[in-house]
């Protein structure tokens, strides 16, 4: 029904589509398996003609079809339903399904009751009841999912593509959306499934393609293959030799102790602990718990339970400052929106709050002192730009993320908390970046480092900690940091509830 | 790298071009010249320190409220809170025969408080700065009426008229006063590390809390400066009006809005300067003056500033 030809895509100088296949028949469920950033997202904005491919043919019933937009690929056949959905919250379901395609009456106003009636249909079809009157931000994430999937058939979708529908569901809410989905199987649709979680492949899929650094790995049917076989495929072998050497032995003293933590209510708890001058790496899939545990710790997540010792001292920080009186720093994942004012200069953001370092008179900043100690700063972690007075703005990925660090190597912290450091980074200045980290943990001081990339977590860290579901799984280290130990962990680990 | 900063730090015009000062300083000059042709009056001595005396009180009030737009914020209540400010400061003096400065620190107690009433609330009850100081603005206008029964309260010591009308040598007081608080104001924006987090705010709120910065902190003390500033700003104008007036102040919010505006900061927080809203409230002020000694029509002269201002707003959004 759909088949998609050596799909090339490039952003700039940046290959990230190397030719990828992909065929699904009417009434199947294929998965597409991937680690993160191994191009299934761009695969699907490009089947859904939000991108387009720099190279290779789409056909829909064996015609060759280009989307110019997402219109076009709705017109074909096409619906999706993406992780974050596009509802709006305040309108009912019904008022979403038709949202900017509105049956009217002859004298132009709304026909209520012609929408009404064709989306109780769509959501009988779908095997759902779902209270058509209430704003869909009153429903269900579940609820909302189907609202979603009802929007995209009310459009006449024959090939639905579903990008990781279950991340946020409940296990019951999990299962109504297989029924769904076994129905829609039944009625002939074609179903493309986006998911980590290697059992809900197992139950609900019917053939697999995996995808792996932008390239096609291969399509099996899921009765020929399983767990193991399907990590190594997404995995694959990688030579990695930008890391620092790890050192030969860490201390047992411990800096941190997380005692416990418990992201939200009857969720899994957590504990784990820090030692002097180890990195600890955070792995896991997206949505698994590792940022809000970091932020938990800081004050800046509110977490049912959270309790921490500093030291051996037992510690409440309400907000990331008190987390900085105590020596313990926060690199968060999204540089723009939670790492870097962009309207300040280099010099300004890194002196964001280090003004204790220079002042004069007590209540003045010694601007003399904060230039030269930026000067210094910038030098040390080999930021390129013009000058200290650079607008932030102006610089790359990398040199913002360096800029990020010289903040808080500027300061007196003995915990880092790097959150995705080399996101969006070029090779070298990633290698530069792993360079400090290893020269900071040198020094005695620890870090807590936070990735999606698997080849960093293994090649960084001393020891790492899984998550799965809002809590760690398990912590593995020395020998067991290998990709298919942590991915099995991370895709099939089970959390255990202790509260 | 030291090098490359020094050539940046020596005077470029095309750097001063980029200032963002340079537009409220070209409009400025060109209202000034304008101004200058209609009337023979405009660039006489005497002339400019009326001007400036008179823009003193928004222009005062505008320091405060620039503060609280740098993090984003806007505070409706300064126009009220002076004039509950000199209201309570002169009830005291009068039905209560306490001195001139036990009255005056109250007046300036009035505005502390209310800033860090407004301030508490928008930062740590979270709720919209708009609809906040909207409220306090509807409160602190009432509890003036309330407690004068709507009329002046006048009989204070006349020593209290210095603030308004007084001179050192050719300078008005109130000329003075402006001066000074500006000057805090520039150095505590440029010089302390509390400025800096100010900008810090307004410029990524998240950012600036993950790194440590105590927003909340910082977000309550804009307030209150808005508050000390408008108390400066009642003195000014009790001493000026030897009483105290509960109607006085109505819409000087908007004016002093306006003058921040037109100051070149942005209305999102973030960017801007104290000495544009300085150029700003002077602008303003000059074409009060300017529109009153052409004889235009009151009523006119709203107009006109209306849409000066809103002629200004849309080339300051052309230039960066």
């Amino acid at each position: 029904m759909l088949e998609l030809n050596g799909i090339k895509k490039s952003f700039g100088p940046v290959q990230v589509l190397h030719g990828v296949d992909l065929t699904v028949r009417g009434g199947e469920v294929h998965a597409l398996l991937g680690e993160n950033g191994a191009g299934k997202s761009t695969l699907m904005k490009i089947v859904s003609g939000i991108l387009q491919p720099s190279e290779g043919t789409i056909r829909v019933d064996g015609q060759e079809r280009t989307f110019a937009d997402y219109d076009a690929a709705i017109e074909a056949g096409i619906g999706i339903v993406f992780q974050e959905f596009s509802l709006i919250p305040y309108l009912n379901a019904v008022d979403n399904m038709f949202l900017a395609r509105e049956k009217r009456t002859r004298l132009g106003l709304l026909n209520r009751r012609a929408m009404r009636e064709r989306a109780r249909m769509i959501l009988g079809r779908l095997g759902v009841t779902i209270p058509l009157d209430v704003p869909v931000a009153r429903l269900s994430v579940a609820e909302q999912q189907f609202v979603e999937i009802a929007k995209a058939l009310s459009l006449e979708a024959r090939i639905l593509v579903l990008d990781e529908p279950t991340a946020t569901l409940t296990p019951d809410e999990v299962e109504h959306l297989f029924t769904v989905m076994r129905e829609l199987r039944r009625q002939g649709v074609a179903i493309v499934f986006i998911s980590h979680h290697l059992e809900e492949i197992f139950e609900i899929c019917d053939r697999i393609t995996v995808l792996r650094d932008g390239s096609f790995v291969a399509t099996c049917a899921v009765a020929d293959t399983d767990t193991d076989r399907l990590v190594e495929m997404m995995v694959g072998r990688r030579i990695e030799n930008s890391f620092p050497p790890k050192p030969a032995h860490i201390p047992a003293e411990i800096v941190l102790d997380c005692e416990e933590v418990q992201l939200r209510k009857n969720g899994p708890v957590s504990s784990f602990q820090l030692r002097k001058g180890e990195i600890l790496g955070f792995a896991g899939l997206v949505g698994s718990g590792r940022t809000e545990t970091a932020l938990a710790m800081l004050g800046a997540f509110p977490a049912a339970r959270c309790r921490v010792r500093v030291d051996g001292q037992e510690m409440r920080f309400r907000e990331p400052a008190d987390g900085l009186a105590h020596g313990i720093g926060l690199l968060p994942e999204s540089r723009k929106e939670q790492g870097l004012i962009t309207s300040f200069s280099i010099l300004q953001n890194i002196s964001l709050n280090n003004y204790g370092k220079y002042r004069r008179n007590h209540w003045f900043i010694d601007l003399k002192a904060e230039r030269a100690a930026t000067a210094d700063a910038m030098r040390n972690v080999r930021v390129k730009a013009q000058g200290p007075d650079a607008r932030i703005d102006t610089l790359s990925g990398g040199n913002q993320q360096k800029v990020v660090i010289a903040r808080w190597l500027n300061h007196q912290t003995k915990v880092l908390i790097f959150d995705e450091p080399t996101r969006g980074i070029d090779v070298g200045a990633k290698a530069e970046i792993y360079a400090l980290m290893r020269q900071y943990t040198a020094q005695g001081h620890s870090i807590i480092m936070i990735s999606s990339e698997l080849p960093e977590v293994i090649g960084m860290s001393d020891r790492v900690c899984v998550f799965k579901g809002g809590g760690i799984v398990a912590t593995v280290e020395g020998g067991h940091i290998n990709s298919e130990d942590i991915m099995t962990h991370a895709t099939t680990g089970r959390t255990q509830n202790v509260a | 790298m030291s090098h490359d900063a020094t050539v940046e730090r020596r005077f470029d015009a095309r750097r001063l071009l980029h200032s963002p000062l340079a537009l409220p300083l070209i409009g400025l000059i060109v209202v000034s010249v304008l101004m200058g042709f209609a009337s023979d009056n405009f660039f006489s001595v005497s002339n400019i320190f009326n001007v400036l005396r008179q823009v003193s009180i928004v222009a005062i009030l505008a320091v405060g409220m620039t503060f609280v737009i740098l993090t984003g914020g806007i505070d409706l209540s300064v126009g009220a809170v002076m004039a509950l400010a000199g209201t309570i400061a002169a009830g005291l003096m009068v039905n209560f025969g306490m001195p001139g400065w036990v009255g005056l620190l109250a007046g300036l107690g009035v505005g502390v408080v209310l800033g860090v009433f407004n301030g508490f609330l928008v930062a740590w009850g979270r709720m919209p700065a708009i609809i906040v100081t909207l409220a306090t603005m509807g409160i602190a206008r009432g509890l003036g009426l309330i407690y004068s029964g709507g009329y002046p309260i006048s009989g204070i010591p006349s020593w209290i008229s210095w603030f308004g009308v007084g001179r050192i040598g050719i300078v008005p007081v109130p000329v003075i006063a402006m001066v000074i608080v500006y000057a805090l104001a520039w150095v505590l924006l440029q010089r302390t590390a509390f400025g800096r987090h100010v900008y810090a705010i307004g410029g990524n709120e998240l950012a600036a809390k993950l790194s440590g910065v105590k927003t909340q902190r910082v977000k309550l003390a804009v307030y209150a400066i808005s508050g000390v500033t408008a108390a400066i700003a009642a003195l000014i104008l009790t001493g000026r009006l030897m009483s105290g007036q509960p109607n006085a102040g109505v819409g000087f919010e908007l004016d002093a809005i306006a003058a921040v505006v037109l100051g070149g900061t942005a209305i999102a927080g973030g960017r801007g300067l104290i000495l544009g809203t300085l150029i700003g409230a002077i602008l303003l002020g000059i074409l009060n003056n300017g529109l009153n000694l052409m004889g235009i029509n009151p009523y006119m002269q709203d107009v006109i500033k209306g849409l000066i201002i809103l002629l200004a707003i849309y080339i300051g959004r052309e230039w960066r």
